[in-house]
């Protein structure tokens, strides 16, 4: 099942483009300009999104080197190991939503310590494959597209 | 509210620094995450121009509005304010069916370019509640194959490194429909 998944991920893009393009001559779509075209309002996306990552990333950089946020998360531990939620993936649940670099360094070291078969590697490896990190997709989608205010009225 | 904490972690971390006696890290990281983030945009500057391409392309052979059509049923439900068959919907299915299926590369253009339509119907640069629900879901993140995660447990010499699919496809089920549930809550109350 699980190769069977992997094939069609690797099939999918190709063939995706084949067909996109064929479709393209069939209705006499003159792809190559039309590409360039859109390829252009590509470039203009991912300038509009630099000072938006930029700022963000810095933030976040500036808060886990302080050691802000490894003084948070030793602080919330033992209140979350009080209600049964494993201390050793604390950092990881914390981490995840803020910094997806972070958050998948910390799952490795979870697996490579209590190894991946343990109940913590799995619990950690299905915390990191089950989200996305938040900050980052906001900043992406909102930032490539100029929304600056992220709450509506 | 986003102007309050992006600077609030900013001075946290810089006023934390001074009594824990890490400003040289700081200082290093401020420029570190500068030039992440360059090089951040610089790998996705590639996949942006090549999809944004290709979608150029199959927007004007039709196929977009073949897929805004298919899609229709499905979000329609989620995304009452966007009209019939408009490009947004087909931009939205083709974000949702590029996670599912782990092609994060092409997720990001084709989710940007059902934001840009979003931000068309709205014409405002805040962000609309179509926008909000999009979002809610791309962070729970709908995927069927952890890619990344099983890698490293490979890495790791993992007896059967696929076994969390099952429990990751549970977990990413439970976060969408909470998310969802809880962006309808704050949709209420927001329109009240």
């Amino acid at each position: 099942m699980i190769e069977w998944m992997t094939t069609i991920s690797i099939w999918l893009v190709p063939i995706t483009v084949m067909m996109v393009l064929l479709t393209a001559i069939i209705k006499k779509v003159p792809a190559y300009e039309v590409f360039v075209e859109g390829g252009k309002e590509g470039l203009k996306m991912s300038v509009s999104l630099l000072p938006f990552l930029l700022g963000m990333l810095v933030a976040i950089a500036i808060l886990r080197s302080s050691g802000a946020l490894e003084a948070f998360i030793s602080f919330i531990q033992p209140l979350l190991s009080s209600i049964g939620f494993p201390a050793e993936v604390a950092p990881l649940a914390i981490l995840r939503p803020i910094s997806g670099t972070a958050a998948l360094s910390v799952t490795s070291e979870i697996i490579q310590t209590y190894g991946p078969d343990s109940f913590l590697g799995r619990l950690a490896s299905t915390m990191q494959g089950s989200t996305d990190t938040t900050l980052y997709i906001l900043t992406v989608y909102f930032g490539a597209i100029g929304i600056k205010k992220w709450e509506t009225p | 509210m986003i102007n309050i904490i992006w600077a609030m972690m900013a001075i946290i971390g810089i006023v934390f620094a001074m009594f824990n006696g890490t400003m040289e890290q700081v200082n290093e990281a401020l420029f570190k995450g500068a030039n992440e983030a360059v090089t951040l945009v610089l790998s996705l500057t590639s996949v942006l121009v090549f999809w944004v391409g290709i979608m150029r392309v199959a927007e004007e052979a039709g196929i977009l509005r073949q897929f805004a059509k298919m899609s229709r049923p499905l979000v329609k439900r989620l995304f009452p304010e966007i009209p019939q068959d408009h490009p947004a919907m087909g931009y939205i299915l083709a974000n949702f069916s590029a996670n599912l299926f782990g092609l994060g590369n092409a997720a990001t253009p084709m989710g940007i370019k059902a934001m840009e339509e979003m931000k068309k119907l709205s014409q405002s640069d805040r962000a609309s509640n179509s926008m909000i629900t999009f979002l809610v879901i791309n962070t729970s993140s709908i995927t069927l194959i952890p890619t990344t995660v099983i890698a490293i447990r490979m890495q790791y010499q993992s007896a059967a490194p696929t076994e969390i699919v099952a429990s990751t496809i549970l977990a990413t089920m439970i976060a969408t429909i909470s998310g969802i549930i809880i962006d309808r809550i704050f949709r209420k109350i927001r329109d009240r």
